[in-house]
C-alpha cells in the first residue's frame, strides 16, 4: 500500500500529492510514469512521475480531476493509502547533450513537462519555459517553473493571465527573436502538440512530445497504447511515452482517445451523483 | 478388483450448461461429474501395464494409479496420487489440451472413445478443494533465498516446489493480481478464478510472498534481486507481447489485441454489470486466429452481447490449433468459422470506428515446416465481412523488458530466452527460465513442468554452492 504523505490542490481541478513508494523513488526519471489504482476495484490509469525525492523514498503525482478513476483518487487523503502503484514505466526522456532547450507545457501537461525542465535546468542547460492555460484560473506550477528556467512564458487563450494568445505564438515570438534551440519539449493536449510540431518543422527545430493514450498494463502485454510514428506501430507505454513529434500521427492518437468517451461520461455522472450523497448522507 | 469394469465406448457425458443461456453468463461451462459418473468413468480404465497415457502427460501423472483410485471410491489416495506430480490439478483438468496428451494415447480411444482423464483429474481436484479440513504445514526453512518473476502456472509451480523444500520463496508479478494467464486470459466461464485464488492462497500458507505491481526490469531489475540476498533466480514472465497483423486500419477504434480485450473482460471485470472498466458493446465481432485465445475471445464477445461472432482463420477446420472441447462449445454457442480466409484490412468509418473486414480467400496447398499444409491466396477472391469490432488473436511473443534489462541475458532470435537443458539455466548463473517465455505461447502443463524441473535444478544449484 502506499500512503499519501501530502496533498495539495493546485487549482479547481489540478491536485499534487506526494505517495511514498521508496523502490519507485530510486528509480524514476524524467519522462517516466506510474500506474495508479485507487480503490481495489478501480481501473488502472497512468500519470507521470511530476518529481521524486529519493532520500524521503517519495513520488509526487500531479492529476487533473477528468473521470471517475481520478475522482476516486482525489477522495483520498494524507495518511490514506493508494491500493495499487506500480512504476517507473516507460523509457526516460533523453535529454544528454542538450544545451538550449524550449519547454513547451500546455494545461496539466505542464506537470509532465516539468521534471523534465528541472532535469535539463540541473545539468546546466539553458531553459526557455512556455506555459498555457485556457484562463488564470487553471494555472499552476508558475512559482516552479520560474524557479527553474532563464526565460518563462505564461499565455492564457483569454488574456485573463500572462500574455493573451496560444502557446505557439509565444514559441514562434522566441523563434524569431532569434534563440536557436536543440530540441524543443511539447507537452500537452494533442492538438496543443500537433500545432507546435507544425510550427518547429517549419523552422526544423526536433520536437520531442510525450504521448497519453489510454492505457491498460503499461507494460507492452496489451497493445492498447499503440500509436503510429513515422508509420510503424509503437506502444507509448514501452517504446515512449516520449517520441519524435515529427514523426507522430496525431489525428489517429486523437481519434484512438476518444474510444470510450461515451462510457466515461457515464461512468462520471455516476461517480458525482456517489460523491454528492457522500456529501449529503 | 472389486468392481465391475464398465465397457461403454463412450466417455461419460459431461453434464455442462445449457448453450443459449450460457452464451449470456459467464458461469463455468462445463459443470463437472457427479460422485456417480466419476466412479462410473474410472471404471472404463484397463489399467494398462505400459500406461501409455502417462508417457504422454508432460508430468507424468500416475493415470491408471489414480484412476484406480476412484473406481474404489477412495478419493483421498486419488488425490495423494494426482498431487504427487502436480501442482494444479483443478486448472489442468480443465484446460489441458488432453486429446494430444493423455487422452490421445488412452487404449479405449482406438475403438470407441478414450477415458476422460482430465475430467476425472477435475473431479478429484474440486473434491479436494472443497473440503474444509486440508491443513498444509509450513515446511522448515532451510535459510536460503530465492526469487521468482511472474505469476503464471510456471512461476507458481516453482515457487510451490521451492517452498516445499524450504526455500524462502518471494514471487513478483507485474499486474496487480497474480496468476498470469490464468487470470488476464482464459475467461471465468472456462476457468472460475475462485480456483487460481485458491491456488495462490495454498501457496501463501506454505510462506511464499506474492508482490504485486512489481514489473522487474523497472522497479527491481535481476541484479537488484540478487543484491536482495536471492541466491537464485526463476524466471516466468510468459509471452505476453502480442503480435498484430500488419494491414491497413489496425489502429481504428474497435480493433483490441485479444490480450487487451480478455484483460478488460477478464482481470478488469468488464463483464460485471457494475465494472468501471470500459469496452465496447459490439454487435459483429470477428476474431482472427484459432488457437484457445482466439475460442475464449470469441465466446466472450459473445457473452458480452455480440449478435454475431466470426472466427476467421486461415486454414481449415482440421488445422485448428484449439482444443477440440473449445471448438464444440464454440460451435455450440453460435460462433461461425469462416476457415480458409486471411484478413487483409480493417475497414473504417468516417469516425474512426470499424465497419468492416477486408480478407481474401485461401487454399491449401503442400505442408510447412510444421506439417500443415500452408495456405495460399486465391486470385481476386477479396470479400468483406461487416463488424464493428475486429480482436486480432495471432499469437504473442516473450515480451523484450527482462531481456533488456538484464546484462548477460541471451534470448533467440523470437525473444525467447534460451536456456541449457530441462532444468532451465540461462547464460546468466544463477538464473533460471521456463514456460513461455522460454517457449514461446505453449500450455499450462507444459509451463508448470518447466517450473518445477527448474526448481530441482535451482535447489542443486544452491546446495552445490553452499557446500
Ligand atoms: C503516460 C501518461 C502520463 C499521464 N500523465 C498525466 C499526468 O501527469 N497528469 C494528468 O492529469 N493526466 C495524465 N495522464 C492522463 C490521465 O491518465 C487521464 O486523465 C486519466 O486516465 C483519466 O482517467 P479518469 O478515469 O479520471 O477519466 P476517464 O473518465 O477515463 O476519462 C476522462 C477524459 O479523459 C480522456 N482520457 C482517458 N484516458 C486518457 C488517457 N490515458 N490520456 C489522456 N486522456 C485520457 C477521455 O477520453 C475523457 O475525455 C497521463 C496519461 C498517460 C498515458
Ligand atoms: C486466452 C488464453 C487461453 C489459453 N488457453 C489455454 C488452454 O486452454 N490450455 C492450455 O494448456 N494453455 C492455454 N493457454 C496458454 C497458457 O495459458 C500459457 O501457456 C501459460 O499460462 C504460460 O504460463 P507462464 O507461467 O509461462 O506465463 P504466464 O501465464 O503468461 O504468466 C507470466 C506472468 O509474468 C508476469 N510478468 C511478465 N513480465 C514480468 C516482469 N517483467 N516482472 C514481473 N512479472 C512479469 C505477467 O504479468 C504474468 O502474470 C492460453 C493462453 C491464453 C492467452
Ligand atoms: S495434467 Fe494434463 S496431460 Fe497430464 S493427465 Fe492431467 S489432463 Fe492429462
Ligand atoms: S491408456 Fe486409457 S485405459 Fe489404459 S491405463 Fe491409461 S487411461 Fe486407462
Ligand atoms: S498499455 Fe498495454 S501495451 Fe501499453
Amino acid at each position: 500500500m502506499f500512503e499519501i504523505v501530502k496533498k495539495e490542490p493546485l487549482n479547481a481541478t489540478v491536485t499534487k500529492m506526494v505517495v511514498k513508494a521508496p523502490l519507485i523513488a530510486r528509480k524514476a526519471q524524467p519522462g517516466q510514469f506510474i500506474i495508479f489504482r485507487a480503490l481495489p476495484d478501480s481501473e488502472r490509469i497512468p500519470l507521470t512521475i511530476a518529481d521524486y525525492d529519493r532520500e524521503k523514498g517519495t513520488v509526487t503525482i500531479i492529476f487533473q480531476i477528468v473521470g471517475r478513476g481520478t475522482m476516486e483518487l482525489n477522495t483520498l487523503n494524507v495518511g490514506d493509502s493508494i491500493n495499487d502503484f506500480v512504476g517507473p514505466l516507460g523509457t526516460p526522456s533523453h535529454l544528454d547533450g542538450l544545451k538550449k532547450v524550449a519547454v513547451v507545457g500546455g494545461g496539466v501537461g505542464c506537470a509532465i513537462a516539468y521534471p523534465v525542465a528541472k532535469k535539463l535546468h540541473k545539468m546546466g542547460a539553458q531553459v526557455h519555459a512556455i506555459t498555457g492555460f485556457r484562463n488564470k484560473e487553471l494555472v499552476i506550477l508558475e512559482q516552479d517553473f520560474r524557479d527553474i528556467s532563464d526565460v518563462y512564458k505564461i499565455v492564457t487563450d483569454d488574456g485573463s493571465y500572462g500574455e493573451k494568445g496560444l502557446v505557439t505564438d509565444a514559441l514562434e515570438q522566441l523563434i524569431k527573436e532569434g534563440n536557436q534551440y536543440d530540441e524543443v519539449f511539447a507537452i500537452g493536449p494533442l492538438i496543443m502538440m500537433k500545432f507546435v510540431c507544425l510550427l518547429t518543422k517549419k523552422y526544423g527545430i526536433k520536437t520531442v512530445v510525450s504521448m497519453n493514450p489510454i492505457m491498460i498494463d503499461g507494460t507492452g502485454m496489451c497493445g492498447g497504447c499503440r500509436l503510429t510514428v513515422g508509420g510503424e506501430t509503437k506502444f507509448a507505454c514501452v517504446d515512449g511515452p516520449d517520441f519524435d513529434g515529427h514523426l507522430v500521427d496525431f489525428d489517429e492518437a486523437m481519434k484512438r482517445g476518444a474510444m470510450y468517451r461515451q462510457f466515461e461520461a457515464r461512468e462520471r455522472e455516476e461517480e458525482c451523483e456517489l460523491m454528492q450523497k457522500e456529501v449529503e448522507g | 478388483m472389486a468392481f465391475e469394469r464398465n465397457m461403454d465406448p463412450k466417455k461419460t457425458p459431461m453434464p455442462t450448461q445449457d448453450a443459449e443461456k450460457r452464451s449470456h453468463n459467464f458461469e463455468e461451462v462445463a459443470l463437472g461429474y457427479t460422485y456417480e459418473m466419476a466412479v462410473a468413468e474410472a471404471r472404463r480404465c484397463l489399467h494398462c501395464k505400459n500406461k501409455p497415457c502417462q508417457s504422454a502427460c508432460p508430468v507424468a501423472i500416475d493415470i491408471p494409479g489414480f484412476i484406480g483410485r476412484i473406481a474404489e471410491e477412495d478419493l483421498q489416495g486419488a488425490w495423494e496420487i494426482l498431487s504427487a506430480s502436480t501442482a494444479l490439478p483443478a486448472v489442468c483438468g480443465r484446460v489441458c489440451p488432453q486429446e494430444h496428451q493423455c487422452e490421445g494415447k488412452c487404449v479405449r480411444g482406438i475403438k470407441g472413445e478414450p477415458v476422460g482423464i482430465g475430467r476425472l483429474e477435475r473431479f478429484v481436484a474440486d473434491w479436494h478443494n472443497a473440503r474444509e479440513d486440508q491443513k498444509t504445514e509450513k515446511p522448515k526453512a532451510n535459510g536460503h533465498k530465492v526469487a521468482i518473476v511472474g505469476s503464471g502456472p510456471a512461476g507458481l509451480t516453482c515457487a510451490g516446489e521451492l517452498a516445499k523444500m524450504g526455500y524462502e520463496v518471494t514471487v513478483y508479478e507485474a499486474l496487480h493480481q497474480a496468476g498470469g494467464v490464468l487470470v488476464y486470459g482464459i475467461p471465468e466461464f472456462r476457468l472460475p478464478k475462485a480456483i487460481v485464488a485458491q491456488e495462490i492462497e495454498g501457496l501463501k500458507k506454505l510462506g511464499v510472498k506474492v508482490e504485486t505491481n512489481m514489473v522487474i526490469g523497472k522497479v527491481l531489475t535481476i541484479d537488484d534481486l540478487f543484491d536482495m540476498g536471492n541466491e537464485a533466480i526463476f524466471v516466468g514472465s510468459g509471452a505476453g507481447l502480442p503480435r498484430f497483423m500488419n494491414i491497413p486500419g489496425e489502429n481504428l477504434k474497435g480493433v483490441y489485441s485479444a490480450n487487451e480485450y480478455l484483460t478488460r473482460v477478464n482481470l478488469m471485470k468488464a463483464y460485471q454489470q457494475d465494472s468501471k472498466t470500459p469496452i465496447q458493446r459490439s454487435q459483429k465481432v470477428a476474431v482472427v486466429g484459432g488457437g484457445n485465445v482466439a475460442m475464449d475471445a470469441a465466446r466472450c464477445a459473445r457473452r458480452m452481447g455480440a449478435d454475431e461472432v466470426t472466427i476467421v482463420y486461415r486454414r481449415s477446420m482440421n488445422e485448428l490449433p484449439a482444443r477440440k472441447e473449445e471448438v464444440e462449445h464454440a460451435l455450440e454457442e453460435g460462433i461461425a468459422f469462416k476457415t480458409l480466409s486471411d484478413p487483409i484490412e480493417v475497414l473504417g468509418d468516417e469516425n474512426g470506428f470499424v465497419c468492416g473486414l477486408r480478407c481474401i480467400a485461401m487454399e491449401l496447398g503442400e505442408p510447412d515446416e510444421s506439417g500443415r499444409r500452408r495456405p495460399v491466396p486465391v486470385k481476386d477472391s477479396a470479400f468483406d465481412i461487416p463488424v464493428d469490432a475486429v480482436i486480432v488473436a495471432i499469437g504473442t511473443s516473450p515480451n523484450p523488458l527482462i531481456r533488456k534489462t538484464t546484462p548477460g541475458l541471451e534470448t533467440n532470435k523470437r525473444g525467447c530466452i534460451i536456456t541449457e537443458d530441462e532444468g532451465g539455466l540461462t547464460s546468466r548463473d544463477g538464473v533460471y527460465a521456463g514456460g513461455d517465455a522460454v517457449t514461446g505461447a505453449a500450455t499450462v502443463i507444459l509451463s508448470m513442468g518447466a517450473g518445477k524441473e527448474a526448481a530441482k535444478a535451482m535447489d542443486a544449484y544452491i546446495k552445490g554452492k553452499n557446500q
